[in-house]
């Protein structure tokens, strides 16, 4: 009898509550552990895409490979968060946020230590890799 | 092929705590709607449920609907764009009646969102955004729209209290609409006054004030072709333009933070089919879910020029005397925003006001009106002209 398949459910890690554990750009979750922030790139047209997806519409190909998010991207815009929807309350206040890197944009969360007279818009900022309290992983923009 | 019209509006009070079921909530917009076209349940060919379904525990309420509401046997069906699904199913009626498929469609919007708390309400709706790369940071629709409201302010200098001066018209008109479920009036003090529940920290730089509230409600649009327009209305008021656009969910996947690109894109569509320009338009209803909403809506749709839109609140140009009254119903953040009823709300108070049965809140002698209405955070715009 075959061996039932086993799901692999990596991206159930992501964020303090994950919506969706399985997809095909699982692969994210052992960069972040290893410390990179990745995206994808098409390999038949070139073009880099942040969040990472599997499939090119462009080419309507899958062939992607693995870059890191390196450097700095310029802070965008960000809102602080005083009231949390259900499941992210313990981490009040945070703040979400987008950096632009000019060939791709970055969405997630600024470093929970950073006050926030010391975030300006427009402001350089890195995309590192950050564990959270319930164990569960993410990224946030630190400045750089 | 004819024009398409308008012959019936109507819809609910938008209240907290509907003391219904859903069906019993829809028959009372479907009701207003049918006396006010002055029809019978056999004249409708076709109807259209319109929702956002994360809040029913009905599975595919069209069906429920069109039993409760004698709608059988003619075809039903559901659809929904978030928060403009009512606008997208006006859409798709006018494209059932201009084909001639139909003649008569019966749009029916609709939101119970009391059944689930405040909390879950906004998870669910911040899974309107990107579930997979966003939702795991812990987004909610007021922080998204916060995200846009830096950005216009740093941009453009928009303060604060250009924002809240948003809410303070609403209120003036909230007031006097009995259909709205925020009926006391807003000051623009109650802003800096720690002690006023308006001054709370929601998302900065949006405050409690800012933002709209969720609500039980529906809405009906009857659409008709030119003949039973004709025969059935005595002030006929008729579709002259329609537009939708769509762009990327994740705000990573965007260019602009200052505004709202299907908001552009669906009103230069519906003004190129109606055949005019922002200064035909006479009175308007923009999708306000949060003051920034409608700061980004005067600009989007050429009121103003990018960064102007707050001139027009400063200098009182979109109250119901001023150059162009906008939300002179008191908007969502009066009227309550009960997600797939809001866009049918949004087209009768245009219809009313084309046809001067606007009572207290009717803007003088209009004769093109404008319905913009936004699903998620700026991921659908439907921009639809009206005109008698």
């Amino acid at each position: 009898m075959a061996k039932k398949k086993e799901m692999d459910t990596r991206f159930g890690k992501f964020g303090t509550v994950s919506f969706t554990a399985i997809t095909k750009v699982n692969d994210f979750i052992d960069y972040l552990e290893q410390g990179k922030v990745m995206a994808t790139r098409c390999m038949d047209c070139g073009l880099t895409f942040f969040p990472p997806r599997a499939d090119c519409y462009h080419c309507l190909a899958s062939n992607m490979e693995w870059i890191e998010v390196s450097g700095t991207g310029k802070l965008v815009t960000y809102s602080k968060l005083e009231y949390a929807p259900i499941g992210f309350g313990d981490d009040l206040p945070y703040a979400i946020a987008l950096l632009d890197y000019g060939e791709y944009k970055v969405f997630g969360r600024i470093a929970g230590d950073l006050p926030e007279e010391d975030i300006k818009v427009g402001m350089d900022m890195k995309t590192v890799p950050n564990t959270l309290p319930n164990g569960q992983i993410n990224y946030v923009f630190e400045k750089a | 092929m004819g024009k398409v019209g308008i012959i019936g509006v109507g819809q609910s009070a938008f209240v907290r705590g509907y003391p219904g079921s859903i069906r019993e909530l829809v028959f009372e917009g479907f009701t207003e709607a049918m006396k006010d076209a002055g029809i019978s349940v056999k004249d409708i060919d076709a109807s259209i449920v319109c929702s956002a379904p994360e809040y029913d525990k009905q599975r595919s309420p069209a069906g429920v609907f069109a039993e409760y509401l004698g709608l059988t046997p003619q075809p039903t069906f559901y659809l929904e764009s978030l928060c403009s699904s009512s606008s997208t199913g006006l859409k798709t009626a006018y494209a059932l009646v201009k084909s001639g498929l139909h003649d008569m469609v019966a749009v029916i919007g609709f939101q119970k969102m009391s059944e689930i708390s405040s909390a879950e309400s906004q998870e669910r709706m911040g899974r309107g955004g990107d579930i997979q790369w966003e939702s795991p940071f812990g987004t909610m629709m007021p922080a998204y729209y916060a995200m846009y409201a830096r950005a216009h302010m740093e941009k453009y200098g928009t303060t604060p209290e250009d924002l809240a001066s948003i809410r303070v018209k609403a209120s003036t008109y909230g007031q006097i609409n009995e259909k709205a479920v925020y009926r006391k009036p807003v000051a623009l003090e109650q802003f800096s006054d720690p002690e006023s529940p308006m001054s709370g920290p929601v998302a900065s730089p949006l405050r409690v004030g800012d933002c709209c509230a969720n609500a039980d409600g529906s809405s009906c649009v009857i659409v008709a072709n030119e003949e039973k327009t004709k025969a059935f209305s005595k002030k006929p008021v008729w579709v002259l333009g329609i537009g939708a656009a769509s762009t990327a969910v994740n705000l990573a996947g965007r260019d602009l933070f200052t505004g709202l690109t299907v908001a552009e894109q669906a009103g230069e569509q519906a003004y190129k089919m109606a055949g005019i320009t922002p200064k035909d338009i006479d009175v308007a209803e923009v999708h306000d879910c949060f003051t920034i909403a409608e700061m980004m809506a005067y600009e989007n749709l050429g009121f103003a020029k990018p960064g102007e839109g707050k001139d027009l609140i400063r200098g009182k140009e979109t109250y119901k005397e001023g150059s162009i009254p906008i939300n002179v119903d008191g908007g969502l953040l009066s009227k309550g925003h009960p997600i797939g009823a809001t866009g049918g709300s949004q087209l009768r108070t245009i219809v009313l006001q084309l046809r001067g049965e606007a009572g207290d809140m009717q803007v003088k002698d209009p004769e093109i009106g404008l319905v913009h209405n936004i699903g998620g955070v700026g991921l659908y715009g439907n921009v639809t002209i009206l005109g008698r």
